[in-house]
């Protein structure tokens, strides 16, 4: 829309007719106080704090609801604006509890806040306020009526944002009171947005509710370790008896992809970190038969020598390693660094949730091919083939959802399920479960390939598109990636993105934590880069994969299993009793069914407790920081240097420290403030450097950069916070021949996350709450 | 049926056929039923806006808007079904002249509903009683469906080949439904909460469309207009606010009920003469002239025409015709309270300064009227309707604002009879009050 001319409290302002004044004003510096207005969310005009005087106008006016035009005088503080909105104060007050000194949202209540610019400091009535009590709606949210001021914020970011409708307004007059439509419970997905958007202290969360005051935390920005989506979030930490306790996490800043959006997970589900059966101290398997705690000397030197005894013995083919969905990137890439260079095999894998190495053969040497999860906010269309975004992808399945409302985007689906996204599609076609492939080759052209109601008209629309987002699920492997890229890159201007299931999926795939691919997908019988700049022998016959290694453990080919973050023995069903011949020894937070299992168990710090960077599903990079800490854990980075170090590598050739290292997560220096520097401590004792240090994920993030021109992303926007996109066209794979699939997905839904979703007493609660509420309605 | 009453000032154009059975088709029929509607057929929608425009007719609903006007806003070439709406929600005390329309002549309510229609190129209507008068849409539907039977309403209306539909509806028991996009929003099955505007009715209305709102009166003189012509009608009122109004004069008069007056038609003689004085020949001490929501006026201020602009001039309103007459024994205290009571209950809680002023003004004001008032409260009540006055989402606000700033400036020495105990009622009757107000 063309520019209008308007004067605000004098100053000229410029911006396209039909902004909201509002915005207009909040673009040029000049706030404007609102309760109901959210941004992307339906306008309200309910809590008359951003009325304004326009002149020539009779009244004062809403800013929210006011667009601006040409020639337009407004005054935004003028005293009659300051009094109408101390009047309001005044109101909302009459009826607040005035609880703030055990309020959660004390010290960062929009309330407050605006009372303390506004004043309205003097008591004008004597009678008795309308109270009720605090009601508990689901197992994460309970309210506290007498604190709302009926914003209808939470009631729109369930309805609109979330597509759930659980929340509405019961009642008229000053007995309105905001009700779940459900009765006495919400039956919603939890994703605690509407806690998180209400401007003051109303709406609670069970994890967080009275446990701390906001100014008694810091507060760490870094990225959720859940689903693929790699929602920013910033944590609440807070002091605890042996570290830093993670107190709550949202995105009030609105950094990131993911606006203000996190799921259940993100939300609630970091409980795991503070869970009593979590292993703080080295074990070693016992002449008993037993796992029993020992010193981290004892743990690592057993290790090592049995490592090193069965490479020496038989050969580094005889071990095997694998490695994690959720560790960082520069863990990865050192994990299988330490693999091919230190024990000498290409045995390395990792549990696949999306076949990455099709989609990067299908795309090299395509720039601007693959879809941040930006481009969903904004993308006009957008077309989604598989996968259930709502259960397994929430932040997609939001912006999805944000698009289609605030831009009118259209969404076209087609799966073989009947998935909540559909509310949302202009066009759906309903496939059989192995009838995608077929699908494609319809949407390709051959008429033949499929038929079905509204496939004609679905493509038929489709093809009219002239900018297009392909999202697809694990339903894709192989050849059929390579066949929808080709269908894509018929249509003008599209991009693709592929679906996989966990924080840093893309990331393993991506550093190379696979037996045929070296970081980037270059292959391991090529001539590469990594052998001359590392100084290190890189063997070049391919490895085993992870359904190998475990059948070559079984069979006695595999003499030692390295398990880094992962739990292969309860995803593939492995028989406890295969690997009892296997030396086997696992870094995890808990005693997993693998770990149980293991000769060596080191306790591992999670993804909130260290720094480095992780990938999204998108190919997103973003920065992961150290919130939490718990005391006698180790980062994986750490872990897998200190045991590199005890077989006797020299760490300088692993970690390339010291070497041309620009800058530093923070992770040597101990995050929080007032945290003992052990690793400090732990390098003078070694006569190292204390400044740049074995464990600093900074030097080997700067080989990556060298090594991979994938991650050659400018680095200053990513250590500020933000995300840079990986330049999926620079992968150097073979694109010929194809590979074994191997792809198993993970199934997740809103309320599971593998493994590490089960040490989650939070997510626990809300599974079993969900369990009796399905029992309930069917009795119904 | 209630009694009807009448005096010789009286310009019988909307009540003509009152108590003459029109309520039955044929009678209705006999007495120039439908006939307007088959001359605005013929005619087309051009005549009717420039008639309707001619005839100065102004909205009957309060707010006094020139109808034909509002007509004309409708855009034309829309591919969005247009609407035409009847407000029956006549909720505002002090007022019950749609109720007779009503109740003894539905189908002039119908013929202006199918006028409208034409005008604008809508194909149906609705007709939106209040929820109190859910005994009244027997009649209505009976009219309606008598309507369909002689084909004047339905398909190829009066064999025009013109489609026409009418529906029905009645409200669940809000105030603030008669405010016409809370109306639209009860219509719609959703909660009775105004909506932003713009955009106005005139251009997304009743289910997005385009859609006329009229007060169920407004509608009803339709059809009149174009048996006298447009100019006629106009000169039976007064500068600017053609025809005759239905005022329903209640409280101390001596012959209270709804009289049929021109526009402008004098308040003092309306009271006085038409309404037959002051009860028991006591003294007059206020009038609220339009409405509960209108300022009130002292006995001195009554010399004023009864039109939308000679209101205004006198700083009230004409609002709806509800005239409600106090004589000397009324405590304003209790009269304010009575008031504010009523738009606390009705406030439907959307805005802040409706919500929350409402009720801290029936609180406040309950206080000083149980005898636990302090000087300081009167300025406050004074603070609070005046901070709501102009600032509320919707104009309930205004309406609850308004009376309160009347009640507290014009009758302030009764309020500070309260405030120091003069006030010379007992302390049981007081509580009493309190307790039935709830
Ligand atoms: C709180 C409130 C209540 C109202 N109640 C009524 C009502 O009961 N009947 C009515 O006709 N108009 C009512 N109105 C006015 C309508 O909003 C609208 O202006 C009217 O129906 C338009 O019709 P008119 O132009 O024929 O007057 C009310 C307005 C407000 C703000
Ligand atoms: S609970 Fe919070 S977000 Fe919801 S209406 Fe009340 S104040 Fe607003
Ligand atoms: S959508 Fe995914 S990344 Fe975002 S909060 Fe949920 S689990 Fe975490
Ligand atoms: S002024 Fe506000 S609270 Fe009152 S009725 Fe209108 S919208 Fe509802
Ligand atoms: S922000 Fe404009 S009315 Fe609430």
């Amino acid at each position: 829309m063309a520019d209008v001319t308007f004067t605000v409290d004098g100053k000229k302002l410029t911006a396209p007719a039909g902004t909201l004044l509002i915005d207009a004003c909040r673009t040029a510096g000049i706030e404007i106080p609102a309760f109901c207005y959210y941004p992307g969310l339906s306008l309200q005009a309910a809590c008359r704090m951003c009325v304004v005087r326009i002149e020539k106008m009779p009244k004062l006016q809403t800013a929210c609801t006011t667009p601006v035009a040409e020639g337009m005088v407004v005054q935004t503080e003028t005293e009659e604006v300051k009094q109408s909105r101390k009047a309001v104060l005044e109101l909302l007050l009459g009826n607040h509890p005035l609880d703030c000194p055990v309020c959660d949202a004390g010290g960062e209540c929009e309330l407050q806040d605006m009372t303390f610019k506004y004043g309205a400091g003097e008591s004008k009535y004597i009678e008795t306020k309308q109270h009720r009590e605090e009601q508990k709606w689901s197992p994460v949210v309970y309210f506290d009526r007498p604190r709302c001021i009926l914003c209808y914020r939470c009631v729109r970011v369930c309805g609109e944002g979330m597509d759930v409708w659980a929340l509405g307004v019961q009642n008229r007059g000053v007995t309105s009171v905001i009700a779940p439509n459900g009765g006495d419970h919400l039956g919603c997905e939890e994703c605690g947005m509407c806690i998180d958007i209400c401007p003051v202290g109303a709406l609670t969360s069970d994890t967080y509710r009275y446990k701390t005051r906001p100014w008694e935390m810091n507060h760490v920005g870094t990225v959720c370790t859940h689903c693929g989506d790699g929602c920013k979030t910033t944590l609440g930490v807070k002091r605890s008896n042996d570290g830093m306790e993670i107190v709550r996490g949202d995105n009030r800043d609105k950094s990131g992809i993911n606006n203000d959006f996190l799921c259940i997970k993100g939300r609630y589900a970091f409980d795991f970190a503070n869970r009593t059966d979590r292993l703080t101290t080295p074990l070693v398997r016992q002449a008993d038969g037993k796992l029993a705690p020992v010193s981290w000397e004892e743990a690592l030197t057993f290790a090592a020598n049995k490592l090193n005894e069965v490479r020496s013995n038989r050969g580094g083919n005889a071990i095997g390693v694998i490695g994690s969905n959720r560790t960082t990137n520069e863990e990865n890439y050192l994990l299988q660094k330490f693999a091919r260079g230190v024990l000498g095999t290409n045995n390395i894998d990792h549990h696949r949730t999306a076949d990455y190495a099709a989609f990067a053969a299908a795309l090299k040497g395509k720039a601007n091919r693959e879809a941040s999860l930006r481009d969903f906010i904004s993308a006009p269309a957008m077309l989604l083939l598989g996968n259930d975004p709502t259960e397994q992808h929430p932040a997609l399945a939001w912006q999805i959802r944000s698009n289609v409302r605030q831009n009118r985007a259209r969404l076209y689906v087609a799966n073989h399920r009947e998935i909540k996204l559909r509310r949302q599609a202009k066009a759906a076609v309903e496939l059989p479960q192995d009838g995608y492939a077929s699908f494609i080759s319809y949407l390709a052209g051959n008429d033949g390939a499929f038929t079905g109601n509204d496939a004609n008209d679905f493509r038929e629309a489709l093809r009219k598109e002239e900018s297009l987002v392909i999202a697809f699920g694990s339903e894709f492997r192989g050849r059929d990636i390579q066949a929808l890229v080709e269908f894509g890159l018929s249509m003008p201007n599209v991009k693709f993105a592929c679906l996989g299931d966990y924080s840093n999926s893309r990331g393993a795939a991506d550093m190379g934590l696979l037996p045929d691919l070296l970081p980037g997908y270059v292959p391991v019988a090529s001539e590469h880069k990594f052998a001359e700049e590392t100084g290190i022998e890189w063997p070049k016959q391919p490895g085993l994969d992870l359904v190998q290694m475990l059948d070559a453990a079984g069979s006695g080919e595999i003499g030692a299993l390295y398990v880094v973050g992962a739990n292969p023995v309860a995803r593939y069903g492995v028989d406890p009793s295969a690997l009892k011949n296997t030396f086997l020894v696992v870094q995890d937070m808990f005693l997993t069914e693998t770990a149980v299992l293991a000769d060596v168990v080191f306790p591992a710090a999670n993804a909130y407790e260290k720094a480095g960077t992780i990938t999204n599903t998108y190919g997103d990079l973003q920065l992961v920081k150290k919130a939490a800490d718990k005391a006698g854990v180790r980062s994986d980075f750490e872990l897998i240097v200190r045991l590199a170090d005890k077989m006797g590598a020299d760490p300088k050739k692993l970690v390339p420290f010291g070497k041309g290292v620009r800058a530093d997560f923070g992770q040597s220096r101990g995050a929080q403030s007032g945290e003992a520097d052990r690793h400090a401590v732990w390098l003078s004792a070694n006569h190292l450097e204390p400044k740049l240090s074995p464990f600093d994920p900074f030097a080997i993030f700067d080989e990556i950069q060298r090594l991979v021109p994938s991650y050659n992303v400018p680095r200053l926007n990513l250590l500020a916070g933000n995300d840079e996109h990986v330049k999926s066209e620079l992968v150097q794979i073979d694109t010929t021949g194809s590979r074994r699939d191997l792809v198993l997905p993970a199934n997740d839904g809103l309320y599971t996350s593998g493994t590490l979703g089960r040490y989650s007493d939070k997510l626990a609660e809300v599974l079993a709450s969900k369990t009796t509420e399905i029992a309930e309605t069917a009795a119904d | 049926m209630p009694k009807l009453v009448s005096h010789p000032d009286e310009v019988r154009i909307i009540s003509r056929r009152f108590g003459t059975g029109a309520e039955n088709i044929d009678k209705y029929v006999e007495l120039d039923g439908y006939k307007a509607a088959q001359l605005c057929i013929e005619k087309g929608p051009e005549f009717i806006i420039n008639e309707m425009k001619a005839s100065g007719l102004r909205g009957r609903g309060g707010a006094g808007f020139p109808t034909g006007l509002k007509w004309s806003f409708v855009p034309k070439n829309v591919d969005r079904p247009k609407y035409v709406l009847v407000n029956g929600d006549e909720s505002e005390p002090g007022t019950c002249k749609d109720h007779l329309i009503f109740l003894h002549d539905p189908h002039a309510i119908i013929e202006g509903t199918i006028i409208a229609g034409l005008a604008i190129g809508a194909k149906m209507g609705f007709i939106y009683l209040r929820g109190e008068y859910r005994y009244l849409l027997k009649i209505m539907e009976k009219a309606v469906a008598d309507a369909y039977a002689k084909g004047y309403l339905g398909k190829n209306i009066f064999g025009s080949g013109i489609d026409f539909e009418v529906v029905t509806q009645t409200g669940a028991g809000a105030y603030e439904v008669g405010e016409e996009s809370a109306l639209m929003e009860s219509l719609e099955g959703k909660r009775g909460v105004p909506r932003i505007k713009p955009p106005f009715p005139a251009v997304v209305g009743l289910y997005g469309g385009p859609t006329v709102i009229n007060n169920a009166e407004t509608i009803a003189s339709v059809p009149h207009i174009f048996l006298m012509g447009g100019e006629a009608y106009a000169k039976v009122g007064s500068e600017r606010n053609g025809g005759t109004r239905l005022f329903g004069i209640s409280g101390h008069v001596e012959k209270p009920g709804v009289y049929e007056l021109p526009m402008g038609y004098n308040l003092k003689k309306a009271i006085y003469e038409v309404a037959g004085g002051v009860l028991g020949g006591k003294k007059l001490k206020a009038v609220v002239p339009g409405g509960s929501s209108t300022p009130v006026l002292t006995a001195d201020e009554l010399d004023v025409g009864l039109d939308f602009d000679q209101m205004g001039k006198a700083g009230t309103m004409l609002g709806s015709g509800g005239i409600v007459v106090l004589d000397e024994t009324v405590s304003m205290v209790e009269f304010a309270l009575r008031t504010i009571s009523f738009y606390q209950h009705e406030s439907c809680g959307w805005c802040i300064p409706c919500r929350e002023g409402t009720d801290w003004l029936k609180k406040t004001i309950g206080r000083v009227y149980a005898g636990g008032g302090v000087e300081k409260d009167l300025d406050n009540i004074k603070y609070l309707a005046e901070n709501m006055m102009g600032r509320t989402f919707c104009p309930l606000g205004d309406a609850a604002a308004m009376p309160t700033i009347g009640f507290i400036k014009k009758f302030r020495h009764e309020f500070e009879e309260y405030v120091r105990g003069n006030a010379g009622v007992s302390p049981a009757e007081h509580d009493a009050a309190l307790v039935s107000l709830g």
